[in-house]
């Protein structure tokens, strides 16, 4: 429990992130491991353009190429986009809200260890027999038709990992009713900390009914259930409508914490208030109700009746309204504003066009026959790309940028910046726009050739051609980080400049406590407030020097990871006839966990209490004799 | 057209045209071509809710562009401390009740048309006779072909649907082994063929195929469903209803159809090699239906001489036709056929040429 | 208030679960899990609707649900269960007066009686595996174990919890921090107890009608 960080070495460093229950280290983690997964999707989407570049190319097996488009597709979505937004989550969240950490900092390692464990498990399929292959949709009777243990890593690694999910879900939306500064009311609080709110009540709502679907196809494969085996009476649409009950509140989950980094940018770079900040407030909630009721749109062509196809098609319309209202907002909030187009404000910008575009393909697809010709085409796979990578990647290269300064108290270059944007941002629209009219032209996804004579040689191509123009965007980013890590140039407070929330009054470097004394918060914007009333502290605080309440450390959530990660090998193998030791496996892994689990209960763990002169060392250590805050 | 891709979406817009205009794809296979009504229907919802959303497009650009442009910083100062406003209730309610009108416009043509192409009552209607008025056709989806069975008419075929144009043809859709999806995308929208129940819509076909290309409209499985999911095609032939009433007849007629001479040699070794266990070459072998789908092992080879193509993908020659029997695993890998490499080459070129001699059309 | 602080019936607070900021987010964070937990009994419950009695062509009609389920039995289950429901609410009150004896006895004849009901439980799976209808027999019995065999999951769980709560307090008496730790447990235990009622209603009371 000391206070006083010595120079560690490395096996130290590690152990003090493998044990850290701090969120701005589990931050820095999520941001590693989701940019490594991040970086396996974009090399199984670069194979599979390479696949597609010409037709009849045999680089790589249509076998092979389904496992990448499975990975590609559930790595992104699970393993490369959750955890990227919450790194951020995590990083900025408390630190908006004047919080010393998150509400229950043991589960926000543990769900960090168990999103880390699943995501490694379901890629350690690659070397263990091949990876599942039946889309990341996995639907019911391919999984079940398919051979060998890919769907089995499907399901466990993302059972392993979606329970880290769900636990850090709960844990924001704790933290966030919660933990709260005093004067941080609902509707003053950023609207990042909104969408991460909004985000974490889907995913508690929207992730059970995958962890129902998983399980009911694990017990199909595992133990000989019927669940989805019609010759026993199963059906698999049931897999069908669990996947999107859980699938399409999924896509909210991504965008909207999306919205709220680029609500923060716009404001930050147009130096005004966001405009309508209520109505954006409302958007938000409406959009996620709205997303747990347009589930069926996806299954417009599985014959659900015309019935169920008008309604839901109606009620996908509607999500248009409130995400309309957003643009707008976004839109307004720069007109009279002062606009600064710096790298965040240049990805806030380049997404307003993009995801637009996305957004109104969206609405095409909602006209439900429409969309009988668009459904599995490669119309399908513009619009989702669209909307995936022209709002959420954007917004988390955009906010790597931005918040960079807040996490490393470093800032990357701008100049490599801007080329990684304009790079990456022509890439994708030269790879996704032209989808548009594959699919149209009949191409339907998924598809791991295709013939010639069918009109789609030349789109594929340029497709193909953008795929490495994102890649090549990528590839800078990374060279940016580390120019910017080797050359180690310190920022200090509000960089940017224009910083209008509470994270931004901080002194950088942001200490473990974050805030010595928890502020007082007056209003929306605090910081800026602040600013002009020509506070040079920041903050008003809430009250004096005291003594502060830390956790402990822990390297139980850690264990706990393994045992699960050691079980799941077990239930895996145990399908096996000939694999008898795998039960000791399973059962060895789960004692782990359980006996982690009864360890940490069993103990009174009270945290420690920082003292008043270990405060006032700590920042002397961190900011010189005089101190940050004078 | 490649530059109007790289640049902002308002002349995105002028390159969507563009590409409408230059590139429709192919007259077969292109749902921007569609020729029949169901496939018409649709393509004008995708031309109405494209002119909306090209409108929406065009109003959040010019807001977009007007507002970067006029308030840079380096345009309004560096020093400026904008007015922080707070929002406008006039501006939200514009911008509510604007996209909600947009958006009625483009539901009461979704509503009416997904009720329309849902009613499949025509498929049960009678004449006085008390015969079906409509044709229908049972489509089993199996790993990686389609069996068309025509139930009314009491003959069955496979890879290539024939149908009449001018007039709804029904639809009952199932899969056999894994989900797949009925598309014809120049005729109209897909629909899944489940494993554990029976789809049903309707297609209209509007244009006899003959002047196509290859004389055929293209068929594709839209769902993914294995490693050879991008190879399972089908092709659709639409004939005038007199001659497909022709066609009928002599698909009815291919019971014991007398085996030319020069064939004969390959029709005994299609014998000898157990061809025959799995593939019929009468049209009226309609396959017993259990409760789910057709039990047919393979393909109905009946009118396999007036195909376009070889399992659906291959050039339609003798050669290619032994060259899928040798390496049938490695032109549709994960297909259920079995590999004959050990069969002498003169055996399966005999196969061959008394496959090619099948036909209901000479 | 700090953990370690010893306090009298007349100092313990009102609401001692909710005391503490640690407190007051076990009990956020314990109500959103009952949430999440919820929607993963709906789905079960969807799931089982839509397979109630489906089964292989030819499924004969004493599996259905008609001709299985035993109402006596699972009647003494589900008063056996809202009867440990109601112990652990005495526990509860005698949680807030500070009286850890009470706490301690009630909260043990919870375990009791819901080992009785898991045993109860068990009997009657046995009962139907031995009339042929197992786990792998029809969509049906897969449907069936799996939603009431994931109730019992949750009874068991509890019950391990319950009794490592009171083994593990037995000799810290009651104070601020593991006062979070019972009204978690009891507003657990409530929660298995509602669905059971949801179980008894959809699964043997529509079944047997």
């Amino acid at each position: 429990m000391s206070s006083i960080a010595k120079k560690k070495g490395f096996g130290a460093t590690v152990w003090d992130y493998m044990t850290t229950v701090d969120h701005k280290k589990i931050a820095v983690m999520y941001l590693v491991a989701g940019t490594l997964f991040f970086v396996l999707g974009g090399i199984e989407a670069l194979l599979m353009r390479i696949q597609l570049v010409q037709p009849n190319n045999d680089f790589v097996s249509a076998g092979f190429f389904n496992q990448l488009m499975t990975m590609h597709g559930t790595t992104m979505i699970f393993l490369a986009a959750m955890p990227l937004l919450f790194a951020f989550m995590n990083a900025v969240v408390p630190l908006q809200i004047g919080a010393r950490d998150v509400a229950f900092p043991f589960l926000n390692s543990l769900g960090f260890w168990l999103f880390f464990f699943g995501g490694v498990f379901l890629n350690l399929s690659w070397f263990l027999g091949g990876a599942p292959d039946a889309g990341w949709t996995s639907y019911a009777s391919l999984s079940l038709y398919s051979e060998g243990h890919g769907i089995d890593f499907y399901v466990l690694g993302l059972q392993v990992s979606g329970a880290g999910t769900l636990i850090s879900g709960i844990n924001f939306l704790v933290t966030i009713i919660n933990m709260r500064a005093p004067g941080m009311t609902y509707m003053r609080m950023p609207l990042f900390t909104w969408t991460t709110f909004v985000a974490s009540a889907l995913i508690l709502f929207a992730f059970p009914p995958l962890t129902i679907g998983l399980a009911l196809m694990l017990f199909d494969r595992m133990f000989g259930a019927n669940f989805f085996d019609h010759t026993m009476g199963g059906n698999t649409i049931i897999w069908e409508h669990l996947f999107w009950i859980f699938g399409h509140p999924e896509v909210y989950i991504l965008v909207l914490p999306a919205f709220g980094l680029f609500s923060e940018i716009f404001a930050t770079f147009s130096r005004k208030r966001l405009f309508g900040y209520s109505s954006m407030v409302f958007a938000t909630i409406l959009i996620g109700f709205l997303g747990f009721m347009v589930w069926a749109h996806h299954m417009f062509t599985v014959g659900l009746g015309a019935t169920a196809n008008a309604i839901f098609a109606v009620a996908t319309m509607l999500i248009a309204v409130p995400t309309g209202m957003k643009v707008f907002n976004w839109l307004l909030t720069m007109w009279g504003g002062s606009i600064k187009v710096t790298v965040p404000m240049l990805y806030a910008l380049g997404f307003i066009p993009s995801f637009v575009a996305g957004g109104v393909t969206g609405v095409m697809q909602a006209a439900a026959p429409l969309d009988y010709q668009l459904h599995d085409s490669y119309f399908i796979v513009a619009h989702f790309h669209y909307v995936i990578v022209g709002g959420i990647v954007l917004a988390l290269f955009g906010s790597a940028h931005y918040y960079w300064p807040l996490m490393f108290n470093q800032m990357l270059s701008e100049k490599l910046g801007k080329i990684t944007f304009w790079l990456f941002f022509i890439g994708f629209h030269c790879t996704f726009f032209v989808q548009h009219f594959l699919g149209l032209m009949g191409m339907p996804r998924r598809v791991a050739t295709y013939l010639d004579n069918q009109g789609w040689d030349t789109f594929n191509l340029i497709s193909t051609v953008g795929a490495f123009l994102m890649a090549i965007g990528v590839l800078t980013l990374v060279i940016n980080v580390i120019i910017t890590a080797v050359k180690n140039e310190k920022v200090g407070r509000d960089p940017w400049g224009d910083g209008r929330t509470l994270e931004w009054a901080i002194p950088q470097p942001v200490p473990f406590y974050n805030f010595r004394q928890t502020p007082l918060v007056r209003g929306l914007d605090t910081y800026w407030i602040e600013k002009q009333e020509g506070n040079t502290e920041g903050m008003t605080y809430a009250e004096p020097l005291g003594d502060i309440h830390m956790p402990n450390n822990s390297i139980i959530p850690f264990v706990m990871s393994v045992g699960l990660f050691i079980a799941s090998f077990g239930a895996l193998y145990n399908m096996d006839a000939d694999k008898g030791w795998s039960i000791y496996l399973l059962i060895g892994g789960l004692l782990i966990t359980f006996i982690s689990m009864f360890v940490r209960s069993a103990k009174d763990d009270h945290g420690y209490h920082l003292h008043v002169e270990d405060i006032i060392a700590e920042e002397e250590r961190l900011y010189g004799k005089k101190g940050g805050h004078e | 057209m490649m530059k109007g891709l790289k640049k902002w979406r308002l002349f995105g817009l002028l390159a969507t045209l563009t590409v409408f205009l230059s590139a429709c794809g192919e007259e077969y296979l292109s749902t921007l071509t569609p020729a029949g009504k169901v496939g018409e229907q649709q393509f004008n919802l995708l031309i109405l809710s494209t002119a909306i959303m090209a409108f929406v497009i065009i109003v959040v650009c010019a807001i977009y562009l007007i507002s970067f442009f006029k308030f840079r910083r380096s345009v309004v100062g560096e020093n400026v401390i904008p007015k922080q406003v707070e929002g406008s209730h006039t501006l939200e309610v514009i911008w509510t009740v604007i996209p909600v009108i947009l958006l009625l416009i483009l539901a009461v043509p979704t509503v009416t048309a997904t009720y329309k192409l849902g009613d499949t009552s025509g498929m049960d209607a009678v004449d006085e006779n008390g015969d079906k008025q409509a044709l229908t056709v049972n489509v089993t989806a199996k790993l990686y072909w389609w069996e068309f069975e025509y139930p009314d008419l009491g003959i069955v075929t496979a890879q290539e649907l024939v149908v009449p144009t001018g007039e709804n043809v029904y639809f009952n859709l199932i899969a056999a082994d894994v989900k797949h999806s009925f598309w014809i995308p120049a005729v109209g929208g897909k629909m899944d063929t489940n494993v554990e129940n029976l789809n049903k819509f309707y297609l209209e076909f509007g244009e006899e195929s003959a002047d196509l290309q290859e004389g055929v409209f293209y068929g594709k499985c839209a769902e993914l469903c294995g490693p050879s999911h991008a190879l399972m095609d089908f092709k659709v032939k639409t004939l005038a209803r007199d001659d497909f009433d022709t066609w009928v007849s002599a698909m009815q007629n291919t019971a014991d159809r007398p085996v030319a001479t020069d064939v004969q040699a390959g029709e005994q070794a299609f014998v000898d090699n157990a061809c025959i266990s799995c593939h019929a070459t009468d049209a009226t072998a309609v396959t017993p239906d259990n409760p789910y789908a057709s039990n047919a092992v393979g393909p109905n080879l009946a009118t396999f001489g007036d195909r376009s193509r070889v399992a659906g993908i291959l050039e339609h020659t003798e050669e290619e036709v032994v060259n899928w029997l040798k390496h049938s695993d490695d032109i549709k890998p994960g297909n259920l056929m079995p590999v004959y490499e050990d069969v002498p080459e003169e055996e399966l070129e005999a196969i061959a040429a008394y496959l090619m001699s099948l036909s209901v059309e000479e | 208030m700090d953990f370690n602080t010893k306090f009298t019936p007349q100092t313990w607070p009102d609401h001692p679960e909710q005391a503490t900021l640690e407190g007051k987010n076990k009990f956020v964070g314990f109500w959103l899990f009952l949430a999440c937990e919820i929607v993963l009994f709906a789905s079960l419950f969807a799931t089982y609707l839509a397979l109630k009695n489906k089964g292989p062509n030819g499924m004969g009609a004493e599996f259905t649900t008609q001709a299985l389920f035993e109402l006596p039995l699972v009647f003494v289950m589900t008063m056996v269960l809202l009867t440990s429901s109601l112990t652990s609410v005495y526990a509860m009150y005698h949680m807030k007066n500070h009286n850890f004896k009470g706490t301690q006895t009630w909260m043990g004849i919870t375990v009791l009686l819901g080992a009785v009901f898991l045993g109860l439980e068990i009997y009657e799976f046995n009962h139907y595996v031995h009339l042929g209808f197992n786990y792998t027999h029809s969509a049906f019995s897969s449907a069936f174990y799996t939603l009431v065999g994931t109730h019992g999951a949750h009874v068991l769980l509890g019950l391990c919890w319950i009794t490592a709560l009171i083994i593990r307090n037995s000799k810290r008496g009651l104070n601020l921090y593991n006062a979070p730790k019972y009204y978690v447990a009891a507003l657990y235990w409530h929660f298995i107890d509602v669905v059971w009622v949801f179980i008894f209603t959809v699964v043997y009371l529509m079944g047997a009608m």
